[in-house]
């Protein structure tokens, strides 16, 4: 309980401390809004040019994108910490950190959180709603239950695998671009179901950083492709990504020893 | 003159050292491309053949050439260094120098570009250039061609910087680092044709877009190497970059003296 209501000491700090440049917090709001905004306009235009994509319908893979765009947003908004961990290594601001005696991920958690992505995530619910509008089929209260958890699992591995690159700076230092690959790469590849990729991809996507497991298969029962129990369940063994991840943080931090400066 | 030139020489030595960076966004290149190629062939595959405005080979240059110069010409590049310097004042050591600031900073900005290329675009392209069928990479079908494509490419890299100098000139006005660059770079990224190539536009977007000066900066040079683009055009297109390059350096450069001149210095 102690946990939560750190928790929510920080959240309500970092945004007061947000809100102290409201124009400058507007702003940056309204860049992140354009960034989905042109994003999910092109997927838009190439439907309108080919009209579908084989067999999925424009509003069906709206409905993936704007899941996926809005998972994403909560991820980098809340481990924003994670992301530029780099910063805590190099500067050392991690020994601080350890000293306390809290947990240390709720500490990092809590040393950032980027609420900026606002523009971003209302730009994902907006096309989440809109795709929903266009498909009657997902009017049931369990299917639009698939569909939350499907953005709050996504959420979770976006984060996990922001755990996992900030785990790399305990060896490296700096920050990897790689780790780019798999966090905006991945968000990007996500956009489109899988099945429209080659087969490895989508192999590496459920198996290794199940992304695939968040959006790809539950996508599949909501849009009436596939009846199979594991569709639904696939989101919920995707949150299972979280325990490796966090683990092997662990470690890393054991391992951790202080830049000096 | 010569000062401007050693500096972009600097900076482009200090970017070519980060060599474990670059086998990593080579990585990241082709995880990319490929990426947007299955995009791409997945659409091909269920269109019903005829209304397509590029080939699928086309688009495959299109955009093996847009990951292996994705340095050169992308809008979204930004100078931290730089955008600190605005919103935290150092940049009055910078007006201290006897040199004029839009050039300075423009050489600075084009030798990142540079660095960040020269490592980049040949294994891209060379790889590239090996895969099989309609995926490969080719060489441009003429010599006039790849001159054509050379100086497209050249003048591309250099409107992508005049373009980018606003991104500054904006945090000036703003003294907000972020949102600017965020906002300028989105759109245009997008009129680019970055995101998805302009002739699978509508219509009466394409004529919008081929009014706007962005398009010379991706659009053009790739889709005219790729052969979407006749000669004939290619000259005409050529003509209208170097002059969207001259107006916007003039006027980039006439905003940045006014912005100095009623820029307040932040902090001591």
């Amino acid at each position: 309980m102690n946990a939560f209501r750190l928790l929510r000491k920080y959240i309500s700090m970092l945004f007061q401390s947000a809100m102290e440049y409201r124009a400058s917090f507007w702003l940056t709001a309204a860049g992140h809004f354009i960034v989905t905004f042109t994003s999910c306009i092109s997927v838009l235009l190439m439907f309108e040019r080919f009209g579908q994509l084989e067999g999925w319908t424009m509003w069906e893979v709206l409905l993936c994108t704007g899941a996926v765009q809005t998972a994403f947003t909560l991820a980098e908004c809340f481990g924003r910490g994670f992301d530029t961990f780099r910063q805590l290594v190099r500067t050392g601001g991690l020994d601080t950190l350890l000293l306390r005696p809290r947990n240390i991920f709720l500490q990092i958690f809590g040393w950032r959180m980027d609420f900026t992505r606002i523009g971003r995530f209302l730009q994902g619910c907006f096309v989440m709603v809109l795709a929903v509008s266009h498909l009657p089929s997902l009017w049931f209260p369990a299917k639009l239950g698939v569909l939350a958890l499907m953005v709050l699992s996504g959420a979770a591995i976006f984060t996990g695998v922001f755990i996992l690159g900030a785990t790399l700076c305990f060896w490296t230092v700096e920050g990897l671009e790689v780790v780019n690959i798999l966090t905006y790469g991945g968000q990007e590849i996500s956009k489109y179901p899988f099945d429209i990729y080659k087969k490895p991809y989508l192999v590496f996507f459920t198996g290794i950083i199940p992304y695939a497991c968040s959006f790809y298969w539950p996508l599949l029962w909501l849009t009436g492709r596939s009846g199979s129990a594991w569709c639904i369940l696939a989101p919920v063994l995707g949150l299972l990504f979280l325990i490796p991840a966090c683990c092997i943080f662990k470690l890393g931090v054991r391992h951790y020893t202080s830049t000096g400066s | 003159m010569k000062m401007y030139f050693s500096l972009f020489r600097m900076k482009l030595i200090a970017g070519m050292q980060y060599r474990a960076a670059a086998w990593a966004g080579i990585a990241t290149q082709f995880f990319w491309g490929f990426m947007v190629i299955m995009i791409y062939e997945a659409f091909y595959r269920s269109s019903s053949a005829g209304n397509l405005p590029m080939d699928f080979d086309q688009v495959c240059r299109y955009v093996w050439l847009q990951q292996a110069f994705l340095y050169l010409f992308n809008l979204w590049n930004r100078d931290n260094e730089l955008l600190e310097m605005i919103t935290s004042g150092t940049v009055s050591y910078e007006l201290c120098r006897p040199l004029e600031l839009f050039p300075f900073w423009y050489a600075r900005l084009l030798g990142q570009r540079l660095a960040g290329t020269v490592l980049r675009c040949v294994p891209v392209l060379m790889i590239a250039s090996l895969l099989p069928g309609a995926y490969r990479m080719t060489l441009p079908p003429s010599v006039p061609h790849a001159l054509l494509f050379l100086a497209a490419l050249t003048v591309a890299m250099l409107l992508a910087t005049a373009i980018n100098m606003f991104v500054y000139i904006l945090t000036f006005k703003l003294m907000n680092a972020g949102g600017a660059a965020l906002i300028v770079s989105a759109f245009s990224e997008f009129l680019s044709g970055s995101l998805i190539a302009i002739p699978f536009m509508p219509k009466t977007l394409q004529y919008v877009l081929y009014v706007l000066p962005f398009r010379y900066t991706a659009d053009f040079p790739f889709r005219f190497y790729s052969g979407n683009i006749p000669m004939t055009e290619g000259l005409w297109s050529l003509a209208a970059a170097v002059g969207w390059l001259a107006v916007l350096c003039l006027l980039g450069a006439v905003l940045m003296k006014r912005a100095l001149r009623t820029a307040v210095l932040q902090g001591g």
